[in-house]
């Protein structure tokens, strides 16, 4: 079976997939990728009609290697990537060989990255599906030495794609709708709170992220409230007013009042905005929002239709000097790093 | 219930872009919390079309659909009629369909504030058991984490509001107590409940067949066990900690 290496694991590194909907009821979150949208690139750009289990990466990489020739996608957060020498460019599809070794370095900006087999990762799923889900100590962080299973490469000679993504890796407007609680706050509140400029706090984790800012937003109403059912993008206001934004392994049930929610199309850029973004919410109604709306089947089409052929770019080659522009003789190999 | 008193009025809700929450009340008051119950057991019993999820919560219901099958505003009128139905109708719940019988050992080292609450309600610490053990209680609701259940409702003088200071670590399987509720928790935590009992049933175990065996609406009752029975019914290899399931009527 193909397996993938890993041989160093550098940032904190777990299998994800788009985790398990449909459990509220029992007490358990989705969970699954934090950005949603970069595992739906990586199938986009491998040219895959699912979503496949992948390596997400936070704050940096490591070296991989395969036990057999296979296609890759690199999305999400850029990071620096080779293989053996080469450059490799992210938010595109690549070749690798046994025997070559894939090295990801740092997030250049962003948070979460990842690596996506096009077989996809072949770990026996829970309730339908691989992701670890850390929170609740399912599945656990990868280490060096561990080789994980993949399907096989349904077409491991297509080329290599690159696909070119809107910067949702440092913050920005994020949009939100109302929901359940936000009649709990005054008029005042509200118009604050879509006024105030946020820094994203540097602590967070997969349950969530909290936002800084000099003014308050609590609610007059929140004493007593029952606990309600919760979920990722709700956006909580803590007693003393500070605003956590829910992610996807969050709690099912939260007794704190939400102000609103960030819509799914914004759930990405929330949870790439690195400590110290910068961030601003825009308050959309539910038809504008309902609008925005686009299915994973939806999405995964359309992400298709952008992707293209990638074409050589001049300032990717390792070494300018020595790479022949013209005579027509080159050292051979730089041609095929796709 | 007084003659007197307000109906319920629910309210529908949209809850991100594909869910929809019907809420009785915003305070956890019992009237909110009988007819959330009922209106997931309504739901459960005769889905709305394009509906792919039913959560109930204290009081309130969650429901989250797929708007290819249904729009958004048609699921809100037809489950906010529903709710009315409830509000203005009370009723005793539907008999339970599952009852576990989960064994608990109280007070001791295994429910160190169990006297608190004893005092606190005017009884022996051996009284408030057995009228915890003798409550009918139900599943109210599943959350916070994998499995875990709020479980109640306790007579009305266990109204006891949640300490000022927090219990800095219960051990898994503590039963803590507040606000006429328990909760059973499956990990280690630090709460502002009360711990009087602990149990050998874990309610999350992905390794399990059944990881998150209960269900709202299941009947809860405990049995009370010697404290040195405990650590036997805890290293059952099911993580049942010897509780029982009976399939009811």
């Amino acid at each position: 079976m193909n397996e993938l290496q890993v041989i160093r694991a550098d940032g904190l590194l777990s299998v994800q997939d788009h985790g398990r909907p449909g459990h509220i009821a029992q007490g358990l979150s989705r969970g699954g990728a934090m950005d949603r949208l970069a595992l739906i690139e990586a199938a986009a750009l491998l040219g895959l009609n699912a979503v496949v289990a992948g390596v997400e990466m936070a704050g940096a990489g490591g070296v991989f290697a395969t036990t057999k020739p296979m296609r890759i996608a690199l999305t999400g957060a850029p990071m620096t990537a080779t293989l053996d020498d080469a450059p490799l460019q992210w938010q595109a599809s690549h070749r690798i060989e046994p025997g070559q070794h894939l090295r990801i370095g740092g997030a250049q900006s962003g948070a979460f990255s990842y690596l996506t087999p096009a077989g996809g990762i072949a770990t026996p799923p829970w309730l339908g599906s691989r992701a670890a889900h850390l929170n609740i100590g399912l599945g656990g962080m990868l280490t060096a030495g561990d080789r994980l299973p993949l399907g096989t490469d349904p077409d491991p000679e297509a080329p290599a794609r690159i696909i070119e993504v809107s910067n949702r890796f440092r913050g920005g407007l994020i949009r939100i709708i109302d929901g359940p609680q936000t009649a709990l706050f005054t008029p005042e509140t509200l118009a604050s709170f879509v006024e105030t400029r946020f820094t994203r706090a540097p602590r967070g984790n997969r349950q969530g992220v909290r936002l800084d800012a000099e003014a308050r937003f609590a609610s007059d109403q929140a004493g007593g409230l029952a606990s309600e059912m919760v979920g990722p993008g709700d956006v909580q206001m803590t007693g003393d007013g500070v605003p956590y934004v829910l992610l996807a392994e969050c709690q099912t049930m939260g007794g704190y009042p939400r102000i609103g929610t960030v819509i799914p199309t914004d759930l990405a850029q929330i949870a790439q905005t690195p400590p110290g973004g910068q961030i601003q919410f825009l308050r959309l109604s539910l038809d504008q929002a309902d609008a925005l709306y686009r299915s994973d089947a939806q999405l995964l089409r359309e992400t298709a239709g952008r992707c293209r052929n990638l074409v050589r770019d001049p300032a990717m080659i390792p070494d300018l000097l020595g790479f022949q522009l013209v005579g027509g003789v080159t050292r051979g190999d730089e041609l095929e790093d796709g | 219930m007084p003659d007197d008193m307000p109906i319920l009025v629910p309210e529908a809700l949209p809850a991100g872009l594909d869910g929809v929450v019907i809420r009785f009340s915003l305070n956890p008051e019992p009237r909110a919390m009988a007819a959330a119950q009922l209106l997931a057991a309504d739901l459960a019993g005769d889905a709305p079309q394009g509906v792919t999820e039913i959560a109930p919560g204290l009081v309130s219901v969650l429901m989250r659909f797929d708007a290819a099958i249904i729009a958004r505003a048609a699921l809100m009128r037809d489950a906010l009629t529903r709710a009315q139905a409830v509000a203005a109708h009370p009723r005793a719940l539907p008999a339970p369909a599952r009852r576990w019988t989960i064994p608990a050992a109280f007070g001791g080292e295994h429910g160190p504030q169990l006297g608190q609450i004893a005092r606190a309600i005017d009884l022996s610490e051996q009284a408030a058991v057995d009228q915890l053990c003798q409550a009918d209680l139900r599943v109210l609701a599943i959350g916070y984490a994998p499995g875990q259940p709020y479980i109640g409702l306790l007579p009305e003088p266990w109204n006891l509001p949640r300490m000022s200071e927090l219990n800095p670590m219960v051990p898994a399987g503590a039963v803590v107590s507040a606000v006429r509720q328990l909760v059973m928790f499956t990990a280690a935590s630090a709460t502002g409940w009360r711990q009087i009992a602990r149990t050998g049933f874990r309610a999350f175990d992905p390794d399990r067949q059944d990881p998150m065996p209960l269900r709202a609406g299941d009947a809860i009752r405990y049995a009370a066990v010697a404290a040195d029975q405990l650590d036997g019914l805890m290293a059952r290899d099911d993580g049942l900690g010897g509780a029982r399931l009976e399939v009811l009527g």
